[in-house]
């Protein structure tokens, strides 16, 4: 019974944490129709980063600043957005499909980074052990606490970006978004804001790689399959409601259960078939990307009315 | 039975109209002018013949046959052919096989159809092999003037042919209206330069706001004080 | 000094190079047809490379006659993954392909996994001996790769200008409206388009099998070289990918030559880090690439 209650537990946490990230994507993706597919990037630099500045020193890597976790989830942030600012000024006055290519470059170039200056984050071995919040804490109690802790984020997170949503800011991103020219015509600073809203989803992805490695108390280049990460928070966004906070918090837990869930079928097959299973996995999730896209491309909770007709989908 | 009738027709792009209980009808070997205000719906109106446009009313007859909502490849075939006022060039393209690109549903050997043009057209034999779009904007419009008469139509749509061009290559796109018309093909023209456009006429329609206003031969819109205050300069 | 020049990294750059130009044009072409970035391109490369390994090590044909197969595989797999998941997403806005493509991508890297694993599997076993002229080596492979590559795009130049259907995809990459309003049959060139750039990355694929090994990330680790390539040759135009990617393929072997001192100019592992400068060069002064293509 503790098993299963914990087990559903950490799933609910890693949900909480992918929801952190499809909200940062929304924040690029729903308000301004920027297509991020860098997003295992920004994760990766908010994640090293926090794990830098709170960890005990090292000869492995790069420690010793013992800043306090909260510091280091802040720094992440700060980071993460240092790397979007200029690929976005860059890229954003060119149409989308140059920011999605530049995205997965600089994600393809952090990786290389980071997998090589191992004098700062480790090399292939990573970074480890990362301090937790409720370390040394009763360990059952500690995972419900962090919980908690992540549950907060999100909630923050999507109170902030209701709040940006709603806000003057708010609804001239969507004017934008929605009608280029018209928003033109106003005067509006298309590109200033377009920038904004980048780096701030960037910024938010940094946040939840930071909670990330703090959670698994480790980070390195095998932490997540980068790839699939990115394309499992596209899914969740797209899946729970592109363009809708709400859709993307559904969106996170709904795939990451269903993602953890076929884990469990999977677990149950002979050795040998398991690990080629596992890839079956990867098969099945684009799979049901091209069947949302098909069937219901609005997502779950298509774009409520923030003021303007809804059912906008993912086009 | 008109060449081709346009039949009391409703429609717009998306979900707005812009014509309203349209009608116009070009006879054979016609030269039939659209002019009107800024806004009047005239090229739509051109569209509309073209499979461009949502129709939600009337009907579009050629030669007899209904040709309302067919796709364009469909309307091509049957002989009608269109000139767009903008892009209607393929830059890349040498003029040549801008030329061979409006013969493209030919299967016949269309080198006769490419004397006319170039005979129609005399400078573009001699930069036949540059890219269109390093040509003029004169000749730009010969090479799209020329691209539509490849499949030999019986009707040439033609939107405002001289729009942006000197008053030198006006003459001669006039001109070459003339010389086409001479040799049999029916042209519905919509100019902006209606003075000019109307001299060369058979018949004009005015519209406004998409609807008819005036119908009446060349020379009696342009002698008539009313259409010629409504508009004018053109 | 001049011959390790040539032998390690000239030569080298140039077979990268061809293998990136023939990415590039794939790229390039659908663009201009279908007006989105093919993210998938790179994983159609690798199925390319694993699809020749079957007839390799499953019927024992040598590598260059196990293409026919595979290139004819691919294109049919390209027609029939438009017709599946891109087709109904054309009237929406471009991203959203991108987005598919991008899922298609995902399918296509995880079967060959599920199929394959993720080891890394050579097409011949055993160490090949470089063709030796006087200080000059080459190996038959490199020779094979850049003739290939060579006799592939010259057939498409040709192909482009002077068949019908050719000029026919081309004008509608200039301007598709017109296309349609000359009667081109647009369903026709896209089937066409789609053909062309799968048998290109079978091509492409297998070549970069041939110069190294088999694995599932093949064709994702070039992809960025390959747009990268496209859009230095300007979007739209093939001539331009070809020289672009060979470009690119050029200075990424380039980078890493000792230029000043003995350590080389460039970390090798920071090979990848040539493509995204250039392509970042680009996106700041000149999206239009070398050839004033689309921006995209």
């Amino acid at each position: 019974m503790e098993g299963i209650l914990l087990y559903i537990v950490g799933v609910l946490t890693l949900g909480g944490i992918y929801a952190i990230l499809t909200l940062g994507l929304n924040a690029n993706w729903g308000f301004t129709g920027l297509l991020n597919i860098g997003i295992a990037g920004f994760f990766a630099t908010g994640a090293y980063t926090s794990a830098i500045l709170t960890s005990p020193d090292s000869a492995l890597y790069l420690g010793g600043f013992g800043l306090p976790i909260w510091l280091g989830w802040v720094a992440s942030m700060l980071t993460a957005g240092i790397i979007a600012w200029p690929i976005g000024k860059i890229c954003l006055r060119l149409r989308s499909d140059y920011l999605a290519i530049a995205t997965i470059g600089i994600a393809e170039l952090l990786r290389l980074v980071y997998r090589n200056e191992a004098w700062m984050t480790g090399g292939s071995r990573g970074i480890t052990p990362i301090p937790r919040p409720f370390d040394g804490w009763d360990p059952i109690l500690a995972q419900f606490l962090f919980l908690l802790v992540v549950a907060l984020v999100v909630l923050a997170v999507y109170l902030a970006l209701e709040r940006a949503a709603t806000s003057p800011w708010g609804r001239m991103m969507r004017a934008v978004r929605d009608n280029e020219l018209a928003a033109n015509a106003m005067g509006k600073d298309i590109e200033a804001r377009r920038l904004e809203a980048f780096v701030l989803g960037c910024m938010i992805m940094g946040l939840g790689g930071a909670v990330m490695s703090s959670y698994l108390k480790f980070f390195g280049p095998d932490a997540t399959d980068p790839l699939l990460a990115t394309f499992l928070v596209w899914l969740m966004l797209i899946l729970g409601g592109s363009g809708n906070n709400r859709g993307a918090v559904l969106g996170a837990i709904l795939v990451w259960f269903i993602w953890s869930g076929t884990e469990i079928v999977t677990g149950f097959l002979p050795d040998v078939l398991a690990s080629r299973a596992a890839y079956l996995r990867v098969f099945l999730i684009g799979l049901l990307l091209q069947l949302v896209l098909r069937f219901r491309p609005e997502g779950l909770l298509p774009e409520p009315l923030h003021g303007r007709k809804s059912g906008r989908s993912a086009g | 039975m008109s060449l081709l009738e346009i039949d009391g027709i409703t429609g717009g792009y998306g979900d707005s109209d812009i014509l309203h209980d349209l009608s116009m009808r070009v006879e054979e070997g016609e030269v039939v002018v659209i002019v009107g205000p800024n806004g009047a719906g005239k090229s739509t109106a051109m569209k509309s013949v073209f499979g461009l446009l949502t129709i939600r009313g009337g009907a579009i007859r050629f030669k007899g046959e209904e040709i309302t909502g067919l796709k364009p490849d469909q309307i091509v075939r049957r002989g009608i052919c269109y000139v767009p006022q903008v892009e209607n060039v393929f830059p890349s393209l040498s003029v040549h096989e801008n030329l061979e690109m409006g013969a493209y549903l030919r299967r016949d050997d269309f080198s006769a159809s490419l004397d006319r043009v170039y005979d129609l057209f005399p400078p573009l034999k001699e930069k036949r092999r540059l890219p269109a779009g390093s040509l003029s904007g004169g000749q730009r419009q010969m090479v799209a003037m020329g691209r539509a008469l490849m499949l030999d139509p019986a009707l040439l749509l033609l939107d405002e042919p001289t729009a942006g061009l000197s008053p030198k290559f006006m003459d001669q796109i006039f001109d070459i209206v003339r010389s086409v018309n001479a040799q049999g093909v029916a042209i519905l023209m919509v100019e902006q330069n209606a003075k000019q456009a109307l001299a060369l006429a058979g018949r004009g329609y005015v519209l406004a706001t998409g609807r008819n206003r005036h119908e009446d031969t060349g020379a009696a819109l342009l002698a008539d004080r009313e259409v010629a205050e409504m508009f004018l300069g053109g | 000094m001049l011959m390790e020049f040539l032998n390690f990294y000239l030569i080298p750059g140039i077979v990268l190079g061809s293998i990136y130009a023939l990415g590039a044009v794939g790229v390039t072409l659908i663009y201009g047809v279908l007006r989105f970035a093919h993210i998938a391109h790179g994983d159609m490369m690798t199925t390319g490379a694993f699809l020749a390994l079957v007839f390799v090590h499953g019927l024992g044909w040598s590598v260059p006659v196990a293409l026919i197969p595979s290139i004819i595989l691919t294109a049919i797999l390209a027609v029939v993954l438009d017709r599946l998941f891109y087709r109904h997403l054309r009237k929406g806005a471009p991203i959203v392909m991108l987005m598919a493509s991008l899922g298609v991508g995902l399918m296509l890297r995880s079967a060959v996994q599920v199929i394959w694993g993720v080891d890394p599997i050579a097409y011949v076993s055993g160490i090949q001996r470089p063709v030796v002229y006087g200080e000059f080596r080459i190996f038959t492979r490199h020779i094979l790769i850049v003739v290939g590559a060579l006799v592939v795009m010259g057939g498409l130049h040709l192909f482009l200008t002077r068949a019908r259907l050719g000029k026919a995809m081309r004008a509608m990459s200039d301007n598709p409206t017109l296309a349609r309003l000359s009667g081109i049959d647009t369903d026709r060139v896209v089937m066409a388009t789609w053909v062309i750039a799968g048998g290109m990355a079978a091509v492409a694929g297998v070549f970069l099998g041939m110069d190294g090994h088999l694995h599932s990330m093949l064709g994702w680790h070039v992809l960025l070289a390959v747009f990268a390539a496209a859009i230095l040759g300007g979007v739209g135009n093939p001539l331009g990918a070809m020289l672009g990617g060979l470009i690119i393929g050029v200075v990424e072997e380039l980078a890493t030559y000792p230029w000043i001192g003995t350590a080389p100019l460039l970390e090798p592992t920071y090979k990848a880090g040539v493509a995204f400068a250039i392509l970042i060069a680009l996106l700041i002064w000149r999206p239009t690439g070398l050839f004033k293509g689309k921006v995209l």
